[in-house]
């Protein structure tokens, strides 16, 4: 029959084949020559570490081929840890592959339970140590070890308090209130409408008091953008245009899809761009989304003037800054 | 030396003769120099009365500051009208650009270059303030190392490395292209000095791991190590691997 086909017989392993440094005595010295020289290789490199710390100034710079002006000390204490660590284990592994057995040996397994003897042996040492340790007897000890072990367990599941507490309304509301005057950030001074040209912006921050801490966690929820436009630029339903002030436009400066700092602001398209996830928002149309991942315009602080004519906020943010969270309600 | 002596001496007389005041005869010499200049390099364009066209901005009002930014940093005249104008080397020299920003400022008044006095950054100004005033109103355009950045479009915000004082002021008060003006009241002249003294301290300072990479943070190191660092690891293993002869 000519189409049947034959069985492929089990090969077996191939024949062991030795390595020339195993049969010529001429290659197994020129083996460890050269281990001797990658270990040499590595002593070399402590020797330029030492040397480096010791004798390179440490605001030397010299020029290094791609890495430009480099410092030096720093560069030769670098370089000589690498040079002694590599070598050191390329030499080892140089060495055993060249030089140590290379014998395939089989080891056959044994049997995991222990010898019946072992095992009576075990038990009877663990039950003369308990006797000796009077735990039976001494039932004071026993309890309060008892109590403190537990105790010990329970003290995990106390820190998953640290989980919480839930935030309340701190992701709803910010330091923003009617009345609240504008101030530069940084810098803290108030800012007159007739302190920003047309095609100007200022960051702002919320006005606190004298000498008060300000906290980043609030810097991240109150941080606002002042643009001023030409007003016939905008493009605005009556309330929002009533929310401005002479062209003057306020946006909350946190991107309401993953919270970056949205700043990029072009002077000539009238874009905000965020500069994590390119949202882009048309300040003309009240940040309307333009571009980009993000879900909804950036919130617009109502502003106007006070008695004294600096800029002030005239109600708290209409909605909560920055990005989506779970009770959100829009 | 003698070379370094005679660049040094040459700009501070040539710093002098501009810090002096100019008669009103040598005024309306510059500015009529200005106005030819104007008719012939730029009116094209802006117009013969300023007023603008289809293709450029009217220079009314936009002064002395907008001029010479524009035009020393070689901007203007624009090589091509591509998505963004991109500084080169001027067309114009010192003098010519001054001429320019003469006339143009005297038809309307506008931002004026900025003296001396608010340019010093080696004797004034604080490096630290204007570290955390570039941060807040300069580093999500221009780069937390001043390294410029990406806009829409195409369109970029420049590196502000290697830019003349002067040049990085009159950009912070006339707001050239797609950046917004930074007024004085929000921003006051020692502020702006403060930034300029940032950001000539972040040029001169020595890379001391060598390579700066960019400066632009982990997208050229991650690149680095993910190509260079783990092929060099790659490498490594397959020489382990490797059977022994």
């Amino acid at each position: 029959m000519s189409n049947e086909i034959e069985a492929i017989k089990d090969p077996g392993l191939p024949a062991h084949v030795h390595r020339r440094a195993d049969t010529d005595p001429k290659a197994a010295a020129k083996a460890e020559r050269q281990v001797a020289i990658l270990f040499l290789l590595s002593a070399l490199g402590t020797l330029t570490l030492i040397g480096a710390y010791f004798f390179i100034p440490q605001d030397s710079f010299i020029f290094f081929p791609v890495l430009g002006d480099t410092n030096a000390h720093q560069l030769f204490l670098g370089l000589g840890m690498a040079a002694s660590l590599f070598f050191i284990g390329m030499g080892a592994i140089h060495w055993a592959k060249t030089l140590m057995p290379d014998e395939e040996v089989i080891i056959q397994r044994h049997e995991f339970r222990s010898e019946d003897e072992d095992r009576a042996d075990l038990i009877a040492t663990a039950k003369a140590g308990a006797a000796a340790a009077g735990l039976g007897r001494r039932s004071l000890i026993k309890r309060s070890l008892g109590l403190s072990l537990g105790l010990v367990g329970l003290s995990p599941l106390i820190l998953l308090r640290d989980l919480g507490p839930l935030p309340g309304d701190e992701l709803t509301k910010t330091s923003w209130k009617a009345g609240t005057r504008l101030v530069t950030d940084p810098g803290d001074r108030p800012i007159r409408a007739d302190d920003l040209e047309v095609g100007a912006v200022a960051q702002t921050l919320p006005q606190i008091g004298e000498g008060v801490h300000r906290k980043l966690s609030d810097i991240g929820k109150d941080a606002v953008l002042l643009i001023r436009l030409r007003p016939e630029e905008f493009n605005l339903d009556a309330e929002r245009l009533s929310w401005t002030h002479e062209g003057i436009i306020a946006f909350s400066k946190i991107c309401s899809h993953m919270g970056c700092a949205v700043a990029l602001y072009e002077q000539q398209t009238k874009h905000l761009l965020c500069p994590c996830h390119q949202s882009t928002f048309d300040v003309t149309r009240a940040a309307k989304v333009i571009f980009g991942p993000s879900a909804r315009p950036l919130p617009q602080l109502a502003i106007t003037v006070d008695s004294e004519g600096y800029l002030i906020a005239k109600q708290p943010f209409s909605e909560p800054v920055g990005p989506s969270f779970w009770e959100r309600s829009s | 030396m003698l070379a370094l002596l005679s660049i040094g001496t040459t700009f501070s007389i040539a710093g002098a003769a501009t810090k002096a005041p100019i008669t009103a005869a040598e005024r309306s010499a510059l500015i009529k120099e200005g106005e030819r200049i104007f008719l012939k390099g730029c009116s094209s364009c802006h117009g013969i009365n300023l007023e603008g066209s289809a293709i450029a901005p009217a220079l009314l009002g936009v002064g002395a500051a907008s001029v010479d930014f524009q035009v020393a940093t070689g901007r203007m005249p624009v090589a091509d009208m591509s998505v963004q104008i991109a500084r080169k080397e001027p067309v114009y020299n010192e003098k010519q650009v001054e001429a320019l920003a003469a006339y143009v400022s005297s038809l309307a008044l506008g931002p004026e270059v900025p003296g001396e006095e608010h340019l010093n950054y080696e004797r004034d100004g604080s490096t630290a303030e204007g570290g955390e005033l570039f941060r807040t109103n300069c580093a999500m355009c221009h780069n937390f190392a001043g390294q410029g950045g990406a806009l829409t479009q195409g369109k970029y915000a420049p590196t502000v490395m290697g830019v003349q004082p002067r040049h990085i002021y009159e950009a912070m008060v006339t707001g050239p292209q797609s950046m917004p003006v930074f007024s004085d009241k929000t921003i006051t002249p020692e502020e702006k000095l403060s930034i300029i003294k940032w950001i000539k301290a972040a040029e001169a300072e020595p890379q001391l791991g060598g390579a700066s990479l960019g400066r632009v943070g982990p997208v050229t190191e991650g690149l680095l190590v993910w190509t260079l660092g783990l092929g060099l690891l790659v490498g490594v293993a397959v020489w382990l691997a490797m059977k022994a002869r």
